[in-house]
């Protein structure tokens, strides 16, 4: 569908039918205070030229080290298919299938999206994707206190093994819409959540319990025993997954008798590049007794008037265009090209696929884990089950390490000291499939050089 | 014209409420309400034992086109919900007034004085749009 703008001549027709004199009329309901005449403190543009070489010049100090960092950012193989098919025009620059007559393309993709997502989680109904993983679990803390009619208490059990990223935007997002969020301990040992603490809550009205499988350290949580004891506390189950990991770990849909309530994730470990962050896509799905709690964009499958089948968005009453103040979350939209990325990635690569990717990565980090703990004054941090990371213990400050390693061209992993003090020099370290033996290899040598230069200080 | 049986109590904002022989009301909405919300495709009711104040906002019909807000004429306790419209809230489409009832109240005090129409003057709203 060609986009053609309205010319000078059709706007002021327009304008004379409604009997307005020019557009900035339109705007006289905005108090004159809150009016902003001119940009004052916006230098003077670049011409196209003077951008491309002030942005090379800027590429010019990326560097590309050898990176050993996981803590929710996986650096994967993206087949080289899936990004000249999301280029595509047709893809790239599509926007909102609002239309259903004009976007059965688009739709028939997120659908495909969502169906994947469901066999993935083992759960009933997915959605066509959220912001992030983060955003996704303050969105499916909301979502449990409005789908838990049982409870009224709006106590949200976050443990400390989560990602601390994830529990800081539950609380940026939630915080002052009246949810209790409840930091719950990990046992030091073993690196996952204390279920043995959990009984002191026995019997107490909560809401929703969050699990992160894996958890933050790489360690896999006791998630059956978490989601049978927090259902039997009338408390709905949060699972926090990585979609890689679901190709060899037991789905949420199946942990415990029941299986988790609501599921998400950040999808970038699905086709999507590192790229300093993000974007990303999140993706929830849930049981179909939820569906109409549940936020952001849904396709159905359907018939048209003639009973041909088709595509559309479904279940809009939902959201906030609609339904304003009452909706289920702001959200009504999805991260559409990131969550196309995730499709044709999952296409490609199938089930046996991802389990490939999988079992490399968790061989991988077993030969890094193995390497590196070879060297003196540094032991396995915890001794729980692992996925695909792990953290050292360290018997002196990591960040001068990581600063020598940086300079010999290695992300060497993610100092834990800013959000886990009482760990004490600990690093979490990960290596996908991306990582060769060799490149394990230049990291053990590149270590054991710093930790002989870096003496305890 | 829409059907406005004569014996119910009406609220503006389109419910409808019957007195029950045993001074429970039952509660839904009127049959202009429904043919201006279209086909229903699912109905939120009030939690039983909840209690209400007037004219809060406490279910809510959604059809295909719009999700809307029902509020309670009267102020009281939830009694009983309509269970059958989970499976069929197109009940409330076919027979509004009856087998589309949404949910009964044990009302905190007398219905007379709490300032709902009569069938005439609802009719008239109505119809005014």
């Amino acid at each position: 569908m060609p986009f053609i703008p309205h010319t000078g001549p059709e706007v002021q027709q327009m304008l004379a039918t409604i009997g307005v004199s020019d557009i900035e009329a339109l705007f006289d309901e905005i108090p004159e205070a809150l009016r902003v005449r001119s940009l004052e403190r916006i230098p003077e543009g670049m011409n196209e030229q003077q951008v491309m070489q002030l942005m090379q010049e800027r590429a010019r100090q990326d560097g590309r080290p050898l990176n050993f960092i996981g803590a929710g950012a996986y650096e994967h193989h993206i087949p080289a298919a899936v990004w000249s098919i999301i280029t595509r025009g047709e893809f790239y620059s599509a926007y909102t299938p609002y239309q259903a007559e004009a976007s059965q393309g688009t739709l028939q993709s997120i659908y495909e999206f969502q169906s994947m997502i469901v066999a993935l989680t083992g759960m009933e109904v997915a959605n066509a994707s959220m912001y992030d993983g983060a955003t996704a679990v303050a969105e499916a803390c909301l979502m449990a206190v409005r789908a838990n009619r049982r409870s009224n208490s709006a106590r949200i059990l976050l443990s400390r093994s989560v990602h601390p990223h994830y529990r800081a935007v539950v609380q940026a997002m939630t915080g002052n819409q009246g949810l209790k969020l409840e930091e719950q301990s990990i046992v030091r040992e073993r690196g996952s959540t204390d279920v043995a603490a959990l009984a002191s809550l026995a019997g107490q009205d909560l809401t929703a319990l969050v699990i992160q499988q894996p958890n933050f350290f790489g360690v896999l949580e006791d998630v059956d025993a978490l989601c049978d004891w927090a259902h039997a506390q009338g408390a709905l189950v949060i699972a926090v997954v990585n979609p890689t990991s679901l190709s060899v770990l037991k789905p949420p849909g199946q942990w415990g008798v029941r299986g988790a309530d609501i599921v998400v994730g950040d999808g970038q470990p699905l086709g999507c590049p590192l790229s300093s962050g993000g974007p990303y896509f999140g993706f929830m799905a849930t049981r179909k007794d939820y569906v109409r709690q549940m936020p952001g964009r849904i396709v159905g499958r359907t018939v048209d008037l003639d009973g041909r089948p088709g595509f559309t968005l479904t279940l809009q009453a939902r959201e906030q265009h609609i339904r304003r103040g009452k909706a289920t979350s702001n959200i009504c939209t999805n991260q559409g090209l990131l969550m196309m990325a995730g499709t044709i990635y999952m296409a490609m690569m199938g089930a046996a696929g991802l389990e490939r990717v999988a079992s490399a990565c968790m061989a991988r980090t077993a030969e890094l884990v193995a390497a590196l703990t070879r060297l003196p004054g540094v032991r396995l941090g915890f001794n729980g089950a692992r996925f695909h990371e792990a953290v050292l213990q360290f018997d002196r400050p990591v960040a001068p390490l990581l600063d020598a390693l940086s300079a010999a061209g290695i992300e060497g992993g993610l100092d834990l000291a800013p959000w886990y003090p009482e760990l004490g020099p600990a690093l979490l370290v990960c290596a996908t499939e991306m990582r060769s033996s060799a490149d394990i290899a230049t990291y053990a040598a590149a270590l054991g050089k710093a930790l002989a230069t870096v003496r305890a200080a | 014209m829409s059907n406005v049986p004569a014996d119910l109590h009406y609220a503006r904002s389109h419910e409808w409420l019957r007195e029950l022989p045993d001074g429970s009301v039952e509660i839904g909405i009127s049959d202009h309400a429904q043919h201006a919300l279209g086909d229903l495709v699912f109905v939120e009711a009030p939690v039983v034992g909840r209690k209400l104040k007037a004219g809060e906002a406490c279910a809510v019909v959604e059809s295909v086109k719009a999700a809307s807000d029902v509020y309670s004429p009267v102020g009281g306790e939830v009694l009983a919900i309509n269970e059958a419209l989970v499976k069929a809230p197109e009940l409330i489409n076919q027979d509004p007034y009856g087998a589309g009832w949404i949910w009964r109240l044990r009302p905190d005090a007398a219905v007379g004085a709490a300032g709902l129409l009569d069938a005439g003057t609802y009719a008239a709203v109505a119809d005014a749009g």
